[in-house]
C-alpha cells in the first residue's frame, strides 16, 4: 500500500516572458487504496499532473512522495525501477504494440523483471483473465475490438501487481458500454485494495471514484470526497 | 517474453527496412571479403609469377678482389680464384625463419678454361634450379648431363661449335648438348655445365664461387631476409637485387592499398544506411519505445532492443557477405586473371573477421540511434501520440 504526498507541485513550460504554468502548487495527500479522479477542462494541467504522478514529468519545482522515496530525486534508471514496480499506466488510446499478441502486450511490464518464461506467462493469464480476455490471448491487438484494447491496456497495467493504477482518459475512445465496463473494472480493483487515480472528462467516470479533485488553469480549484454524495456506483 | 523476442518481433514486422539494412551490410562486407579475397588469390599468382623474374637475392663469397657485372646487375665484388663458400654450408639457408619464402637456390662455381686457344668463363650449376632463376633461357638442343656443357650463342659462334660437338675442358672430354639462345646478357658468352662437372674440372670440388637466390617476398621484407641469410653465413656477402624486389613490393602493395581503400569507402557507405535506416526505425517507434519507457523499462533495455535487432540483421550480413564474397571473389578470378583460373579457399580467418566486422560495423552504426532511443522522454514520446 502506498501513500503519495504531492507537495507544492508546480510545473511550467518554456522561460522567461514566455513561461506558461501548467501545474501551480498542487498539494494533495492520496491514502492507499483511494480512487481519485482528476478532472477539468482540456488544458487545466490534469494530464501534466498525471505525468508527474506518474515519475514521468519532473516538476519544476515541488516534491512528490511515495512511500516515503522522493521520487524525483531517484536517477534516471531508478525512476524506471519505480515505475515498474509502483505503477500501472493505461493510458487514452491503449498504446498496444501492434506486432505483439495480446498475452506478450500483458507481459511486457514482466519482461525486464527476473522471473520465468512460465511465471510470466501465469501472470499474464492471471491478469487477462481478471479482465475477462484470456480467451484472446493469442490475437493481435489488430484484431480486437476497441474495448478489448482498454481492457488489455488494463491487463497489462495490473499484471505486476502495482500498488498504484495511473489513468488517462481511459474511457475517452469508448462507447458507453465499453465505459462501463471499463469502469467496473476499475472499481473492482480499487475494491481490491489498489490505489487509483485517473483523470478524464466525464464525470459519469468520475462517479466511479472516491475523490474527485477539480482542476482549473493549473491550480487545484477542489478536492472532495464523492462517497458521501453517493455518487459511487455499485458494483 | 523476452527482449530478444521484442527485437525479432520488430524485424519480422519491418522487412523492408530490416531488409534494407541487410543489404547495406551485406553489401560493405562482401566487398570487403571478395576484394580481400580476390587481393590475396591474385597477389599468390603475381607472386607466382614474379618469381618467374629470376634470382632476386646473390651470395657471393666476403672479398673486394673482383668486380664485375652479371645479368645487367651489379654483383658485387666476385673472386671466384681465390675465394670461394663451401657448397654444404647452403643447406643452412633451410634454418632461417623464412626459409619457407625461398623459391630456389642456384649454387655456381666459376673458372676460367682454355678451348682451343681462347679462355673462357665457364660456370658449373644446377640446371633444376636454372629453371626457376632463369626462366628466360632458351635452349637449342638439350641441358647438358654431366659429360656435356650448354654455349651461349656468343660462345658458340666464336667457338664455333654446334651441338653434338665435342670440347675437351680441362682435360675433361664434354659435349656440347644445346645452344642457348641470345638472351642480351653476359650468360651469352659464358659456357654452363652441371655444377659437379665443373667443380671436377676446376678442382673445386664441394666448394662454389657465388649463389643466387629466388625469394618469394611478398610477405617478408627482403632485407630481413638477407639479414637471416647473412647470420648463417658468415663467411658471405650477401646481396639483394633491390631493383626488381622493390618493384615488386611496390606493385603489390599497390594494389593492396587501392583495394582496401575502396573496401573503406564502401564500409562507410553501407554504415550510413545502417544509421540512417535505424535513426528512421527509431522515430517511427516513438511512442512505442515511450509505452517502454513508461511501464518501467531502462535506458538500457531500450539499448538492448536496438543491439539485439542490429546484432541478428549483423550476424546474418556477416555470414551472407562471406559467401557471398568469396562467390564475387571467384567470378573475378575466373574473369580477370591471366590463367582464367584459380581458387579462392575457404579462409577460416577472414570469415570469422567477416562476422567480426559486421557485428562491429552494425553496433558501431546502431550505437547513435540507441542512445536516441534510450534518451526518449517517456511523457515527450507518449505526448506526441
Amino acid at each position: 500500500m502506498s501513500y503519495i504526498i504531492a507537495d507544492c507541485l508546480v510545473k511550467t513550460f518554456g522561460a522567461g516572458a514566455s513561461a506558461v504554468p501548467a501545474v501551480s502548487e498542487i498539494s494533495f495527500q492520496i491514502a492507499p487504496g483511494e480512487f481519485v479522479a482528476i478532472m477539468g477542462e482540456s488544458g487545466a494541467g490534469k494530464s501534466t499532473l498525471l505525468g508527474i504522478l506518474g515519475a514521468m514529468n519532473a516538476p519544476s519545482s515541488g516534491r512528490l512522495l511515495v512511500d516515503d522515496i522522493d521520487v524525483y530525486r531517484l536517477h534516471a534508471e531508478q525512476l524506471a525501477d519505480f515505475r515498474r514496480e509502483y505503477l500501472g499506466f493505461v493510458f487514452q488510446s491503449f498504446h498496444l504494440v501492434s506486432y505483439l499478441s495480446v498475452i506478450e502486450n500483458v507481459m511486457l511490464p514482466l519482461t525486464v523483471t527476473r522471473r520465468s518464461k512460465t511465471e510470466k506467462r501465469a501472470m499474464a493469464l492471471e491478469a487477462l483473465s481478471r479482465v475477462g480476455l484470456t480467451e484472446k490471448a493469442d490475437r493481435l491487438p489488430g484484431e480486437i475490438s476497441g474495448g478489448e484494447k482498454e481492457r488489455v491496456a488494463v491487463a497489462r497495467a495490473i499484471v505486476n501487481e502495482p500498488p498504484i493504477l495511473l489513468a488517462d482518459e481511459p474511457t475517452g475512445n469508448l462507447d458507453s458500454r465499453n465505459s462501463r465496463e471499463v469502469m467496473h473494472l476499475f472499481q473492482h480493483l480499487n475494491d481490491g485494495g489498489m490505489t487509483i487515480i485517473m483523470v478524464t472528462h466525464s464525470a459519469e467516470s468520475a462517479a466511479y471514484a472516491r475523490r474527485v479533485m477539480q482542476v482549473s488553469d493549473g491550480r487545484l480549484q477542489e478536492d472532495r470526497s464523492v462517497i458521501a454524495a453517493g455518487l459511487r456506483m455499485a458494483s | 517474453m523476452t527482449l530478444k523476442l521484442i527485437s525479432l518481433r520488430n524485424l519480422m514486422r519491418r522487412k523492408g527496412k530490416a531488409a534494407f539494412i541487410l543489404a547495406g551490410l551485406v553489401i560493405g562486407v562482401a566487398t570487403v571479403v571478395g576484394i580481400i579475397s580476390f587481393v590475396e588469390a591474385t597477389t599468390h599468382d603475381i607472386a607466382h609469377k614474379l618469381e618467374q623474374y629470376g634470382a632476386n637475392i646473390l651470395i657471393v663469397p666476403r672479398t673486394e678482389n673482383l668486380s664485375l657485372s652479371y645479368g645487367g646487375l651489379s654483383l658485387g665484388g666476385v673472386s671466384f680464384d681465390l675465394e670461394e663458400i663451401r657448397e654444404s654450408e647452403l643447406a643452412r639457408l633451410a634454418t632461417i625463419k623464412n626459409h619457407r619464402n625461398i623459391a630456389a637456390v642456384g649454387p655456381m662455381v666459376l673458372g676460367v678454361a682454355s678451348v682451343e686457344g681462347r679462355r673462357i668463363l665457364m660456370a658449373g650449376v644446377d640446371f633444376r634450379a636454372a629453371g626457376i632463376l632463369k626462366p628466360w633461357w632458351r635452349v637449342q638442343g638439350a641441358y647438358p648431363d654431366a659429360n656435356g656443357i650448354l654455349l651461349g650463342s656468343e660462345a658458340a659462334g666464336l667457338l664455333n661449335l654446334k651441338a653434338g660437338d665435342r670440347l675437351p675442358v680441362n682435360g675433361l672430354d664434354l659435349t656440347v648438348s644445346g645452344i642457348l639462345e641470345p638472351t642480351g646478357s653476359q650468360d651469352d658468352q659464358l659456357a654452363f655445365a652441371a655444377l659437379t662437372t665443373a667443380q671436377q674440372a676446376f678442382q673445386k670440388t664441394g666448394r662454389i664461387s657465388m649463389a643466387e637466390v629466388a625469394a618469394l617476398c611478398k610477405d617478408c621484407p627482403i632485407e630481413d631476409m638477407v639479414r637471416q641469410i647473412a647470420e648463417v653465413l658468415p663467411g658471405a656477402k650477401v646481396m639483394a637485387i633491390q631493383q626488381v624486389v622493390k618493384s615488386r613490393m611496390e606493385m603489390l602493395a599497390q594494389f593492396s592499398h587501392f583495394s582496401y581503400g575502396i573496401s573503406g569507402v564502401i564500409l562507410f557507405i553501407g554504415g550510413l544506411v545502417v544509421l540512417v535506416t535505424m535513426m528512421g526505425s527509431v522515430r517511427e517507434r516513438t511512442d512505442e519505445i515511450g509505452i517502454f519507457r513508461a511501464i518501467g523499462f531502462r535506458r538500457s533495455h531500450i539499448m538492448r532492443i536496438v543491439f539485439l535487432e542490429a546484432g541478428i540483421l549483423s550476424g546474418l550480413a556477416g555470414i551472407i557477405g562471406y559467401g557471398l564474397g568469396l562467390g564475387c571473389a571467384q567470378a573475378a578470378l575466373s574473369l580477370l586473371s591471366e590463367s582464367h583460373g584459380g581458387h579462392v579457399p575457404f579462409n577460416p580467418a577472414l570469415a570469422i573477421g567477416s562476422l567480426v566486422l559486421a557485428l562491429a560495423l552494425g553496433l558501431a552504426a546502431s550505437a547513435y540511434p540507441a542512445a536516441m532511443a534510450a534518451r526518449l522522454d517517456p511523457n515527450e514520446a507518449l505526448r506526441t501520440l
